[in-house]
């Protein structure tokens, strides 16, 4: 172990960051999107996110290997629909069906990823900080 | 006998271990600062000075014996072998999450300072010895 890792740990924090920041673009890009199934609404996604967890033999002390996005979940909310009869997307009710994001989740949720993504970034430059003191040792 | 000590640096080049491998635990910590359940760790550095101090068997050095000549000492084995405690969380979170990101941020940077400081403990005994060496101040 070596003050390297700890760059492939902030490393895999600012990726799950990015992937959480990137389904919040998406979600708000498609939060006015319509379909004419329920089944074709866009449902808001959000990334699964889990710790590394890496056993060396029986060794039981692990300091921790970073994060990890286990996949993309889609929210299973109700989809919302609206009554819009003159929308070229509406079925033969007249209904069109939005998707299931939340705006303001998501908002919550850009911003939350946004500061998680500075400490990490903080953590790296840190740390290439005491590498350099420590490459500079006994000058 | 030499004036030089067998273990140059005395105990800080174990602390510089300890200190590196608490970095990469609040770094994970930090990382996995919004993953559901989990749980945050850090080192209790009181409690590994103390099993230190116990395992040189109060000789006065901290360092691991290497009795066969050209045996490789101890290297890292602080760090292999430091025991993690779990962090009290302050307040509590709906997913389980006990990641409190001041908290960590404030472990971090001190750290990051314990760090420099035995590292210019390293420093200024290199220092001495040069000094010693070259024999003007």
């Amino acid at each position: 172990m070596s003050l390297f890792s700890i760059f492939n740990v902030a490393g895999s924090g600012m990726a799950a960051q990015s992937t959480r920041l990137n389904t919040v673009a998406s979600n708000l890009a498609n939060a006015d999107s319509v379909a004419s199934t329920p089944e074709a609404a866009y449902r808001s996604r959000e990334p699964l996110f889990a710790a590394v967890q890496k056993q060396f033999g029986s060794q039981a002390v692990d300091n921790g290997q970073g994060v990890q996005v286990l996949g993309v979940t889609e929210s299973q909310a109700a989809i919302p629909s609206r009554y819009e009869p003159g929308n070229p997307m509406a079925n033969a009710d007249g209904y069109v069906f939005s998707s299931n994001v939340n705006p303001v989740d998501e908002l919550v949720n850009m911003i939350s990823a946004s500061r998680s993504y500075q400490n990490n970034v903080e953590v790296m430059n840190s740390t290439r900080q005491l590498m350099q003191k420590t490459l500079d040792l006994g000058k | 006998m030499s004036l030089i000590p067998d273990n140059l640096f005395g105990i800080h080049t174990r602390a510089l271990d300890l200190w590196q491998n608490r970095t990469e635990v609040l770094a994970n910590n930090l990382a996995n600062a919004d993953t559901p359940g989990f749980q945050a760790r850090d080192i209790d550095f009181r409690k590994v000075l103390a099993a230190a101090s116990d395992s040189a068997g109060g000789a006065g050095s901290l360092a691991l014996q290497a009795p066969t000549p050209g045996q490789i000492g101890a290297g890292s084995s602080t760090a292999a072998g430091t025991p993690l405690s779990w962090r009290t969380p302050t307040q509590p979170s709906m997913d389980g999450n006990t990641v409190d990101e001041q908290v960590e941020q404030a472990a971090f940077a001190a750290n990051g300072v314990h760090y420099q400081a035995s590292l210019s403990f390293i420093t200024a005994q290199i220092r001495m010895l040069r000094t010693a060496i070259e024999g003007q101040g």
